[in-house]
């Protein structure tokens, strides 16, 4: 401990190199605690009553089936792009294209469904699930090889193709793919039952939950088990260290980005085929983005990203409802960019031990 | 194509690029000072539905403008206070940044979609310069904003390379540490940028709202704030050649709706991509060209400072 005279309680900040585990659930919970605190200040002061509001979306969620499914509903794509996100954040590889890999995964599952209509389920599904991953594999690669090889900057690249996406997807439903018989409304045809991914339990919850669920248990087992996982731990937390131990940098972000971009993709494919059936402009309501959030609240974690996935989930279901009192569904984001606010802030008390210091005193008295 | 259509597609660049300019400006002063803020885009947001709420309210667009650098400039403040003071990652609070200015600019908009602002930015007639054949129409017969902007660029060019405070700024953005044991003060000099940085960005988000459309539309920024982040890495950390540099970005977005206006065969969407596709591909280049000249970024962008670290 340093015994050099400091200032009467002046306020110092030093490193916690091990940072308790009860912090690390306390400082997320505070966190939200303050972010509905300070979106219920926003609501009060934009003239709506905030307990309203938000008793409205807790029992409109939890209180209802339709609530209840629509939570699990948004949180399959959440959860899926979140988990890919989140692969890719590890190794400080900032992926925010999950909107464009998910758009050019429905994309290609979509092409599947409609050009092979008569082929069984067993055919038409696998089929999907591989373009969807490739499709979003390449678009997430589109970016990764210019930043493995010239160190391009793959924040910017991975938003602009999100845009690129985006209009593509709408060329095709404006345009070729439109449905003939869809009394020109920007539709693709409805998909085939062989293209449609199956529902649980005679509930509207798809096959797309246990896609993302398996996903996580292998994600967690490779990111904690595996020597690849390792080796994208050791990269994201020391680039030099990894290039030191000899690590192929390249190769790993190349493999990473496309991993991490198929995940999106497959996104894509479980709304079109197990939700929306059909390929239409804003499917998506911005998941891919979303997702950025699940992740990092998450910590980069898969299990946990199933569990915030889940819970934003919640949060966008109960935008919806609260459209009806008039409040907009904007108001989600705002929560949600507050939210991170607070966790940014509050990890410092995770990573950190604030302390205020005593006022000076003499080497003996210190420890007494 | 005509000389007529030329010079209306360069004019458009001039428009089209302000509010890059703005933005870019903005966050080459941030970066300068070494805080990366991908918040841009949210903070333009804000800036856009500020200014043209307060615009309207006043009927002033003066007031409106005011409004919005005073919502960029707040907007500064929390990625100042966090990347600064808190030392979070700048990549993510620059994102949460933009999800929480894409939402709030939504939420305040709302009631305003489609509303007429009633006092707008307009063309201002300058004597002599405007009437200049082919350079008067595309460079002077502008609103304000873009005549100022003239100024500030070689303004800002000499405050960042020829003045004390400038050297002090690249110092921070460099090498903090021995910045600070020379007696600068790093988190004064990076709050003070971020803050600016996010000002700036509000005058390039009313911009579009209050001269360049001036409606308010939902995410009416579209990706321009993403497009000025690249711009800074294009024009090598300089603000002459972000100027410069805008117009570039500013003349593919404006092709594509003049192309889209003389009705050539290509789809609106293939013309909607372009300024996104062209951004990936000048970024490609430019990396490529920073690399062999060797132009870096600050040294110290994006990494917090850590007395204790020193």
């Amino acid at each position: 401990m340093a015994l050099e005279a400091v200032k009467p309680g002046r306020i110092t900040i030093e490193k916690d190199f091990s940072p308790s585990p009860f912090m690390q659930i306390l400082v997320p919970l505070i966190a939200v605690i303050l972010a509905l605190a300070i979106c219920g200040l926003f609501l009060l002061l934009s003239g709506q009553d905030p307990f309203a509001a938000y008793s409205k979306m807790f029992f409109g969620v939890i209180g209802t089936s339709y609530g209840m499914t629509e939570t699990i509903l948004k949180a399959i794509p959440l959860m899926l792009a979140g988990l890919g996100l989140g692969l890719a954040f590890r190794m400080r590889l900032w992926n925010i294209g999950g909107e464009g890999q998910l758009h050019m995964g429905a994309f290609a599952a979509t092409g599947v469904a409609l050009f092979m209509p008569d082929y069984p389920i067993w055919v038409v599904l696998p089929l999907m699930f591989l373009a969807a991953c490739f499709a979003g594999g390449v678009w997430a690669l589109l970016c990764a090889v210019p930043r493995a090889y010239l160190g391009v900057n793959e924040t910017i690249t991975t938003l602009m193709l999100n845009y690129v996406a985006i209009f593509w997807v709408d060329y095709l439903v404006y345009g070729p793919w439109k449905d003939p018989e869809g009394f020109n409304f920007p539709l693709t045809a409805t998909f085939s039952e062989s293209a449609t991914l199956p529902a649980l339990a005679g509930s509207r919850i798809h096959f797309g939950l246990i896609i993302g669920l398996i996903m996580a248990v292998i994600l967690y087992v490779v990111i904690y088990k595996t020597r690849w996982g390792y080796e994208i731990r050791v990269i994201g937390e020391s680039e030099p260290a990894a290039r030191y131990a000899g690590m192929n940098i390249r190769r790993q972000i190349i493999l990473v980005m496309f991993v991490s971009g198929a995940l999106c993709g497959l996104a894509g494919m479980s709304e079109v085929s197990g939700l929306v059936h059909r390929l239409r402009p804003g499917f998506s309501p911005g998941y891919g983005y979303t997702a950025i959030i699940v992740a990092w609240l998450a910590n980069l974690n898969p299990l946990a990203t199933v569990v915030v996935a889940v819970l934003f989930g919640a949060l966008e279901t109960g935008g919806y409802i609260i459209q009806t009192s008039g409040i907009s569904a904007n108001l989600v984001s705002v929560i949600q960019g507050t939210l991170l606010f607070f966790v940014l802030g509050g990890e410092i008390l995770v990573r950190y031990r604030i302390r205020l210091a005593k006022p000076a005193v003499s080497a003996g008295e210190d420890s007494a | 194509m005509s000389t007529g259509f030329i010079i209306a597609v360069l004019a458009t660049a001039v428009t089209a690029g302000t509010p890059i300019f703005y933005a870019a400006l903005g966050e080459l002063i941030s970066e300068r000072s070494g805080v990366l803020n991908l918040g841009v885009e949210g903070m333009m947001l804000v800036g856009a539905v500020t200014g043209f709420m307060a615009g309207s309210i006043t009927q002033n667009h003066w007031i409106g403008l005011l409004a919005a650098m005073a919502a960029g400039g707040a907007m500064g403040f929390i990625h100042a206070f966090l990347c600064v003071s808190l030392r979070a990652n700048q990549v993510v609070s620059g994102l949460a940044l933009t999800i929480f200015g894409t939402g709030l600019s939504g939420y305040l908009g709302k009631s305003l979609v489609g509303t007429p602002l009633p006092d707008p930015f307009r063309v201002v007639d300058i004597p002599v310069l405007s009437n200049i054949p082919v350079i008067g129409p595309i460079l002077f017969q502008h609103d304000i904003l873009v005549l100022f902007s003239y100024i500030l660029a070689p303004l800002c060019w000499f405050i960042v390379f020829r003045t004390r405070a400038g050297l002090n700024l690249r110092a921070v953005g460099d090498n903090p540490g021995a910045a600070d044991s020379l007696g600068v003060n790093v988190f004064l000099i990076r709050y003070v940028s971020v803050i600016v940085g996010g000002i700036l960005a509000g005058i390039g988000g009313a911009y579009i709202s209050m001269a360049y459309v001036p409606t308010w539309m939902e995410n009416m920024v579209a990706g321009r704030g993403w497009i000025a982040v690249a711009l800074v890495i294009f024009a090598t950390w300089n603000p002459l050649n972000a100027l410069w540099g805008s117009y570039v970005f500013g003349g593919i977005d404006a092709l594509g709706y003049r192309l889209q206006a003389i009705d050539v065969s290509m789809s609106p969407y293939f013309l909607k991509m372009l300024p996104y596709l062209f951004t990936v591909l000048v970024l490609i280049l430019v990396t490529q060209r920073n690399m062999v000249y060797r132009i870096g970024a600050p040294k110290a962008l994006s990494v917090p400072y850590d007395r204790e670290e020193r």
